[in-house]
């Protein structure tokens, strides 16, 4: 199962479809523990942006549940209902916060935090906030550069 | 510290604070409404809870002591302006029967007197569970002559506060077993069920996170007896399968449709969950 995965991302690779080759949701290769080593995509993640994403009710949203001490004089209101992001570099290698970003139940079992690279295993997924249902496929929460870029801005958050 | 939350406490409350001995933190507040109805807050869990929780608490308690003011008398609480409209529609003749409300109950303070804390309940003749939103309409239709009312439409809504505001103070008692088992435990499945992409159930907020905040939104046990709810976000009364709605619309799910069997399924568990609160309708929230 997972060696096909794989297979389908190097054939993509090496047709050179893309200038940034991009790992589908369905093609990543977790590890025993729901670790993702490899990126998910070419380009090395922009930490700047990923601070946005972290930040911003459209986008990632992460503050909602997460508290972030760096960013909350120009970020207001962020929830407990995660522990605090503060130095989680230092906590955990890069590929558990990736697959955390990516599928946080491969790592944390039944926990509330959502997937945010993953397209199937949902009951009645809406389109975005208006209770309308999404009539074929399903587009993961963040695309793979972003995924990249809030896991780059992860990495940032050390205590020292 | 508490010096300086008692100065941000209106004077009534900070008189009923003083009088009751309650302490300076919200949560801890009483709630005694129009200085005589006293409502159960917080109370031990139901027995059916055992494992889930210890304590259940009303979304009053969750609230700002501004917010839990609006509460605690009638000419404050915005929700008894619609209580007051739904007394009108109760002496009013509708359809075909030449029948009001009062023709078959008399006062509402009379006929419907702890009715709201045992619903949503089973009819037997019905063979169903009735919301009471079932159950008024269906009054209107084969006693009435009546025309349906919208299942959370203005007029039923209105209806609903006043039927709770006369069992304000009722202690929230619906049947889980018997006849309604089924249904109970198909709600309790919903309940537990996650949905949308963001794939949270009830639980997720309500019972492994109440107390917490999303954001802004200081979480509550999500419980029904303070339904309707005058809402000051949106400045009406909230029927509670509207806010199921809103609910599963926030886990970028698609709800289930007002009045739908899977929404009084989960309305029967989720009033159930709350046995022991009061009825507190029309309640205040943000
Ligand atoms: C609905 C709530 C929620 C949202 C939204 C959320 N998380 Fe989480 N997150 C959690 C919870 C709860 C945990 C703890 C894991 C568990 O359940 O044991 C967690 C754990 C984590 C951890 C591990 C932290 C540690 O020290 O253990 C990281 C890293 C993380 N989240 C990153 C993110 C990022 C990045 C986003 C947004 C892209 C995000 N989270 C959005 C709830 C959330
Ligand atoms: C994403 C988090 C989330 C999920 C999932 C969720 N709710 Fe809520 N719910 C809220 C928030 C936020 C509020 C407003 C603050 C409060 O009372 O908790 C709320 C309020 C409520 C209230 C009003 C309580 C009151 O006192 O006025 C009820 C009832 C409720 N929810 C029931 C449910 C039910 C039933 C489900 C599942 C179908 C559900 N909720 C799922 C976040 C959620």
């Amino acid at each position: 199962m997972k060696k096909v995965a794989l297979g389908a991302v190097c054939l993509i690779a090496g047709l050179g479809m893309a200038s940034a080759t991009e790992v589908a949701p369905g093609d990543l290769q977790y590890d025993e523990y729901g670790f993702l080593p490899a990126p998910l995509t070419d380009a090395p993640g922009d930490p700047a942006n990923g601070r946005k994403i972290v930040s911003t009710k459209s986008l990632g949203n992460c503050v909602s549940c997460h508290t972030v001490t760096e960013m909350i004089k120009d970020v207001p209101f962020h929830g407990n209902v995660g522990p605090s992001l503060d130095g989680v570099a230092d906590r955990y290698p890069e590929a558990m916060i990736r697959g955390i970003v990516t599928n946080s139940q491969g790592v944390f079992e039944g926990t509330v935090m959502p997937s945010y690279y993953k397209t199937d295993g949902f009951n009645r997924p809406g389109i975005a906030y208006t209770s309308k249902p999404i009539e074929g496929e399903i587009t993961p929460l963040l695309d793979a550069q972003q995924v990249e870029d809030v896991v780059a801005y992860l990495m940032t958050l050390k205590d020292n | 510290m508490k010096m300086a939350s008692l100065k941000t406490m209106t004077s009534s409350v900070a008189a009923l604070a003083l009088c009751a001995g309650a302490a300076a933190a919200d949560e801890n507040a009483e709630l005694v409404i129009n200085g005589d109805i006293e409502i159960v807050t917080r109370t031990e869990a139901p027995a059916h809870l055992a494992g889930h929780l210890d304590e259940i608490r009303s979304g009053w308690t969750f609230r700002t002591r501004e917010t839990q003011a609006l509460e605690m008398d009638d000419f404050d609480n915005p929700g008894m302006i619609f209580v007051e409209k739904a007394i009108e529609a109760w002496d009013t003749v509708d359809g075909t029967e030449g029948k009001s409300c009062a023709s078959c109950h008399g006062t509402a303070e009379e006929g419907m007197a702890g009715v709201k804390a045992v619903y949503p309940k089973w009819n037997e003749a019905a063979g169903e569970v009735r919301t009471m939103e079932m159950q008024i309409n269906d009054c209107r239709t084969n006693r009435m002559g009546a025309e349906e009312w919208k299942y959370s439409g203005g007029d039923m809504t209105d209806m609903v506060a006043l039927i709770a505001s006369v069992s304000r103070g009722t202690p929230m008692n619906v049947a889980i077993d018997g006849p309604v088992a089924d249904t109970w435990a198909k709600g309790k499945e919903i309940y537990y069920t996650r949905f949308g992409q963001l794939n949270l159930s009830c639980a997720s907020c309500h019972e492994e996170n109440y107390d917490n905040y999303i954001r802004a939104d200081h979480l509550s046990q999500g419980q029904t007896n303070g339904f309707p709810t005058y809402r000051l976000k949106n400045t009406k009364l909230n029927a509670v399968h509207d806010r199921f709605k809103g609910c599963i619309r926030d886990t970028r799910g698609v709800p289930f449709g007002v009045g739908s069997p899977e929404f009084v399924a989960l309305e029967l568990y989720v009033a159930s969950r709350g046995n022991g609160l009061s009825v507190e309708g029309p309640s205040v929230r943000n």
